[in-house]
């Protein structure tokens, strides 16, 4: 039976005789087969969100309810993509349909068509249970894109054969206690239920991001969440980009959640010619993209993110550590804002429905470290890091605290560090990492065993600095002790040298941890060395114009082929220094 | 047969029930026939039963209920295009106002587009020399980049947003070019300003105008950026030309859209603006950029006053969070006698350094850039500090940053309303300010292009 449209007011549409359907079940609205998905149920009347433009829609138009919740179609053929919100190829649609996105253009994320070397892992015969491969597709050449029993199913092997296949071809037959199972490489997902696994774990290692100031004072963990809030034009966009490119995890997933259609165009085309550190081959390879541009609907928004973290799982699932970046999670709540507003719910603060922490910490919940089902005990991870975007760079408003009390990292841009040109814009005054605890214990084991200190002793000279400043817009930087003028001096060094990094520079865009490390061990020692010379009663003017000092500066455009130059100032600064302390003694 | 229904409910400023209605669609164009036989446009919003809700694009003053019967015009807004626009001057609505006849529509657009698939954009990197140093040299403007000034009642916005249209250049090509000029809730004299620029400089026969002034319907503000874009995307995308639209002032807009969703009683968001601020915003400017294989573009430059100088109002700040970049412009500077006084500090070009470098300006262009602002940036730090303390208190080197700041206030940002500098100018003048630092202070710079700058100068 079908239902009727009743009313449209911007994305709502509320249809009649709907009395059979369910919460969230996915319908087709009129003849042109917008999707949409059931909000609200009322006597027989159903509110519905449709994710495509409603423009022509009218009263009385037909409503066509699928009786399956909103899913996303997971197989070979993700990796190196780009979907829009409610998982539509947009490379196929531009194939289809060409340069513009039209109401109503098709609903499939996967290449039908396209067959693909399915190689079997198992054998006939052999028992598996749920979460166990059963064989692979070499998607790229640096993911293999595994095929797992499907949940709910284990039993015994009947049929498996290597070939080629479609993602809707059957691979293998398994034998179950209710009846024979059959395999394809594609499944659907709903996107709004989390896939589950068999334990949570907690965070144990550091995701490397290549960026400074990320992995020295704030590290994130694999399977951590994080949060990078900033007002326009301090660099969002750029950090996650950064992060994006540059981490070590072995696939991400982007999503564009209603910002720039540009930022999504160089993404796609800057990721292919970008070369990732950890594999040498192309970033592309790893890289799936969900793209909600804002001129797109905004209700397709909303389920952005749902579709990415889906996706992330699915790869999860497989053993692997994902990220998941979605710029910006404030496009995505102000989406759920005009949804609510247009249902006539009962506004929260500034608006925003009361549910909206609720729905945050639900998204952010679908990251971490995992135990997965099979035999193989696998284990994988999801690191989300959101991108907020408060009104008038406030960080008081409702998406930022109901962010924050959910993120463990948070990096905090600020305007007045993007002014100076100083990036990335992370403030490390007010930015922090929950993950600090765990994670120096794996630095001091796995980089260098004084890393922890080395960090503190950079925190501990910022704040230092900016308590001097303070003392310095009182009374001048003249009347100043020569100890406090070498903080800032040394808190200048690590402020430029250390934490600022050009992402746009070849060589300063990424810095491996071993070169993170041989820099911070430069500075430490130059500090190191200048107090002793305080100490010894040497000027600030005769401190500061050791010569070696001056290639501090150049450490991040040193190359990462070439490391060993880094050391080589290490041996200048200690020659440099035990000179001039000598010149004391003999004196 | 044409069908009229005539139960119109109610009038609210510029919103309008209407009863009994059948098979009224979401987001179709109205008709509104009066007694005289004259008509109103309008556009339904909602339809719920038999009742449709229409948004007027024209005043509701003089309408009568009881007499005015309305038509469904079964299509959305759409505009008449055509290449004979160009030199022509139109209202809010699309409709001329020269008093010459009206316009031969090559063909019909819809006004409100669809959005462009991510995948057929074409990332803009081609570099447009404005001859304005402060842009040129640190926020460099890209073909396709939808860049806005962000302005304050009394600064001289009109006079930069002039200049940039008629020094704006891609250079070493000779393309057709069109201008698209939106005029929205601004003063007459402010719209003569162009308009006489414009036809000084020639520009005018290349140009398209929708004047919505200041005494002109609010209503219809929200209808002309729409039919401006339409228009130049018809230049860009159909017929190859490079297009750059001027839109003036987005704040005025933004209060129209504020007074229409009043009248609907929806949920206000910050200062009463509706939620969907950012929303509508973004498929405005959205529209700007580039696409694969076509050799069009569409360069947007929205101006909007920051009222109350404050960038944090949500006009500016849900604009800023769109666009690629911004341009502010001070008081402080304009004060200071600096023209034009734009605050290179918290001013960007997001696309800048795509549309910078080897082969496109120079391959030093960037860590010059670099080390400018932070130049600049710690010159003011120790500016401001000498304010306080007096000169004697900073530090020698402070003491020539905060001379840095002067001198590049007064001689790479100030610059004449005529005058057009080429890149190679505006670089020059930035590296010979920076001559006055020792070179263990050029940090930002590399080494190997700082051997080239040296040799070169």
């Amino acid at each position: 039976m079908k239902g009727k449209i009743t009313k449209v007011t911007g994305s709502l549409v509320v249809a009649e005789n709907m009395q059979d359907a369910k919460m969230f079940d996915m319908v087709k609205v009129s003849s042109k087969g917008l999707v949409g998905e059931i909000l609200e149920l009322r006597d027989s009347n159903a509110s519905i969100q449709v994710y495509e433009s409603t423009n022509g829609l009218c009263v009385g138009d037909d409503v066509e309810n699928t009786g399956h919740p909103l899913s996303m179609e997971l197989g070979p053929g993700l990796l190196g993509n780009v979907f829009d919100g409610i998982g539509r190829s947009l490379l196929s649609l531009y194939e289809d349909f060409g340069n513009r996105i039209l109401a109503g253009a098709g609903t499939s994320s996967l290449n039908h068509q396209k067959k693909w070397q399915f190689v079997a892992t198992k054998n006939v015969g052999d028992e598996v249970s749920f979460g166990d491969e059963i064989g692979y597709v070499q998607e790229t050449e640096i993911i293999k894109t595994k095929i797992l029993v499907p949940f709910g199913v284990s039993g015994k092997i009947l049929s498996i054969k290597s070939g080629e296949f479609l993602v809707d071809d059957i691979v293998a037959k398994i034998k179950t206690l209710d009846g024979t199972k059959t395999v394809s490489m594609c499944q659907k997902w709903p996107i709004r239920k989390p896939r589950p696994v068999k334990q949570k774990l907690p965070v144990n290692s550091s995701l490397l991001t290549g960026q400074r100031i990320i992995d020295t004072l704030f590290p994130i963990a694999k399977g951590g969440v994080a949060a990078v809030p900033g007002p326009f034009g301090s660099g969002k966009t750029v950090v996650q980009h950064q992060l994006a490119k540059w981490s070590d995890a072995d696939v991400v997933v982007y999503v564009g959640c209603g910002e720039r259609g540009n930022e999504m165009t160089d993404v796609l085309k800057e990721f292919p010619t970008l070369v990732d550190p950890k594999t040498q081959k192309s970033l592309m390879q790893k890289t799936i993209l969900i793209a909600n541009t804002s001129d797109m609907p905004v209700a397709a928004r909303e389920a952005s993110i749902y579709t990415g973290i889906t996706i992330a799982e699915f790869f999860r699932d497989m053993g692997y550590s994902v990220v998941i970046m979605a710029d910006s999670t404030s496009r995505w709540a102000e989406a759920l804002r005009e949804m609510s507003g247009r249902l006539e719910e009962m506004p929260g603060e500034e608006g925003y429905p009361a549910y909206l922490s609720n729905r945050l910490a639900s998204f952010y919940e679908r990251a971490g470290n995992a135990l997965l089902f099979g035999k193989d005990k696998k284990i994988g991870s999801i690191t989300a890091i959101g991108a907020v975007s408060p009104q008038g760079g406030d960080l008081s408003e409702p998406v930022t605290q109901a962010t924050l009390k959910i993120v463990k990292v948070f990096w905090g841009l600020s305007s007045k560090l993007a002014y100076k040109r100083h990036f990335p814009a992370i403030d490390w005054m007010i930015s922090y990492s929950s993950y600090s605890n765990v994670l120096d214990k794996w630095f001091n084991e796995n980089i260098v065993f004084n890393f922890s200190e080395m960090k503190n002793f950079v925190t501990k000279t910022l704040q230092q600095e900016a308590e001097i400043l303070d003392i310095v817009s009182l009374v001048g930087f003249d009347v100043l002790s020569t100890f406090d003028k070498i903080v800032l001096d040394v808190a200048e060094i690590i402020r430029d040298d250390f934490l600022h990094q050009n992402a746009f520079d070849e060589v300063d865009t990424f810095s491996s941890i071993q070169k993170q490390a041989k820099m911070l061990k430069n500075v430490f020692d130059y500090a190191s060395f200048a107090q002793k010379a305080v100490d010894n009663g040497f000027s600030y003017e005769e401190i500061v114009s050791v010569p070696s000092k001056k290639s501090l500066a150049k450490m991040k455009f040193v190359s990462e082929k070439e490391l060993e130059k880094l050391d080589k100032i290490a041996e200048d600064l200690r020659t440099d220094f035990v000179l001039m302390l000598q010149k004391e003694v003999i004196a | 047969m044409i069908e009229y229904f005539k139960n119109i409910k109610e009038v609210v400023g510029p919103i309008m029930v209407v009863e009994n209605v059948k098979g009224a669609k979401s987001g179709e164009l109205v008709k509104i026939v009066q007694k005289d036989g004259t008509f109103r446009n309008g556009q339904v919003l909602e339809v719920e039963q038999d009742k449709a809700v229409v948004q007027l694009f024209e005043p509701s003053q003089e309408l009568q209920k009881s007499t005015s019967k309305v038509q469904f015009l079964g299509k959305c807004l759409e505009v008449g295009v055509s290449q004979d626009m160009l030199g022509r001057f139109f209202d809010g609505m699309g409709r001329t106002v020269d008093g010459d006849a009206p316009i031969i529509p090559a063909k019909f657009l819809d006004a409100n587009s669809s959005p462009i698939n991510p995948v057929a954009r074409e990332y803009p990197s081609e570099f447009i020399q404005t001859g304005i140093s402060a842009i040129d040299g640190l926020n460099t403007v890209v073909r396709g980049q939808k860049l806005p000034i962000f302005s304050v009642n009394g600064l001289s916005h009109s006079n930069l947003a002039a200049q940039i249209v008629r020094q704006a250049k891609v250079l070493g090509k000779n393309e057709q070019f069109a201008v698209v000029f939106c005029a929205l809730g601004i003063t007459k004299d402010d719209a003569d300003f162009f308009i006489q620029d414009f036809t000084k400089t020639g520009a005018i026969n290349k140009t398209v105008c929708f004047l919505n002034l200041a005494s002109d319907p609010s209503v219809e503000r929200i209808s002309a950026p729409r039919i401006a874009l339409t228009v130049a995307e018809y230049l860009a995308f159909d017929c190859d030309m490079h297009v750059l639209v001027v839109m003036t002032d987005m704040t005025n807009y933004a209060e129209s859209l504020r007074e229409i969703s009043s009248a609907r009683k929806e949920i206000p968001g910050r200062r009463g603006y509706p939620g969907y601020l950012y929303t509508d915003l973004a498929s405005l400017y959205e529209r700007a950029g580039r696409i694969r294989g076509k050799e069009g573009s569409i360069t947007l430059i929205p101006i909007l006053t920051m009222p109350d100088d404050d960038k944090t109002h949500p006009v500016p700040d849900l604009t800023g969070y769109i666009t690629e970049g911004q341009i502010i412009l001070s008081r402080e500077l304009f004060k200071k006698g600096i023209k034009p006084p734009i605050d290179v500090l918290s001013s960007l070009s997001r696309l800048k350094d795509k549309g910078i470098g080897e082969g496109k300006t120079t391959i030093y262009h960037a860590d010059l850039l670099n080390q400018l602002f932070s130049a600049y940036a710690r010159g003011k730090n120790a500016k401001d500090l000498s304010t306080i303390l007096g000169e004697s208190a900073i530090s020698p080197m402070d003491k020539i940053y905060a001379k840095f700041a002067d001198s590049f206030e007064t001689r790479f940002v100030s610059q004449g309303e005529n005058e057009n500098r080429t890149i190679e100018q505006t670089l020059n003048i930035g590296w010979k300010l920076l001559k006055v630092f020792p070179k263990s202070e050029l940090k930002r710079i590399k080494d190997k292009n700082l051997e080239i700058l040296m040799a070169e100068n």
